[in-house]
């Protein structure tokens, strides 16, 4: 499967933060976390879907009910994350080279 | 592709690399250094004082959009035109401690070059103190929790 979405991506949504740190307390099926939320149930299925998708989740049979819990490996991935940093710099230094690109057409 | 810029941060380790190609002859590239209204331009920030010289010292001055005044300062240890700048970085009224830089120039071809960023921070807590400065305030908050929850997976 191609992962479509990247973990940063994931965690910038505010419902998929709220999600991810209620099942940093314990496991709980789709329908025990959607109860959290005053958005309608399949807008939850959808931010669980993403969750899945980029692996921060995992899923597991309980009995006749799935369970959703936290990967502690993408988790950690996560907890060292140093995108925003990165993304920070990044565009300062873009602005640098427009910026000396102008510069250099006018000497 | 290729990330143009790049970081590296060692795990328990308190200093951090960034790297960057740039499509500019290495001249502009420390020219943006070194010109006040310029880096006011791209680090978005007043230059009070910019000595580009060995012993030297800078002074930069940033207003947020609360009207509040933000100022840094450093001194320049070393300054060797188109190749190296080192100096010391400083937030005022900060419990950030002061930070070490080696900024080094590297001419690529006649029309790209790259610039690598040392930085050497006082401690290990001060350096991921620093990094987490770039998130947004609800990730960075979301963040301290989730490592909460990752330490509990060790």
């Amino acid at each position: 499967m191609k992962l479509r979405r990247d973990v940063f991506q994931a965690i910038a949504d505010p419902t998929r933060r709220a999600i991810l740190l209620l099942l940093a307390a314990q496991s709980m099926t789709a329908g025990a976390i959607a109860s959290n939320f005053d958005t309608a149930r399949p807008t939850v299925s959808k931010h669980l879907q993403i969750l899945l998708e980029c692996e921060l989740l995992q899923q597991e049979q309980q009995s006749r009910e799935i369970y959703y819990h936290l990967n502690p490996n993408k988790i950690k991935e996560i907890a060292d994350y140093i995108e925003p940093f990165r993304k920070m710099w990044d565009e300062r230094f873009d602005k640098l080279e427009t910026i000396m690109k102008k510069y250099a057409s006018k000497e | 592709m290729e990330q143009k810029t790049k970081i590296a941060a060692e795990e328990d380790k308190q200093e951090l690399v960034i790297t960057r190609a740039f499509d500019l002859p290495v001249a502009l590239l420390f020219k943006a250094y070194t010109i006040p209204e310029i880096v006011e331009e791209w680090m978005g920030t007043k230059v009070m004082t910019l000595e580009n010289k060995r012993h030297g010292s800078y002074a930069f001055e940033t207003t947020d959009p609360l009207g509040n005044v933000h100022k840094f300062n450093g001194v320049i240890h070393e300054f060797c035109p188109n190749e190296r700048i080192t100096r010391t970085f400083e937030i005022e009224n900060s419990p950030l401690a002061v930070q070490l830089e080696f900024l080094e120039f590297e001419s690529v071809s006649y029309a790209t070059s790259k610039l690598t960023m040392h930085i050497v921070y006082k401690s290990v807590a001060f350096r991921n103190q620093m990094l987490k400065m770039g998130m947004p305030r609800g990730i960075s908050m979301a963040h301290d929790r989730l490592q909460v929850a990752a330490l509990k997976y060790n």
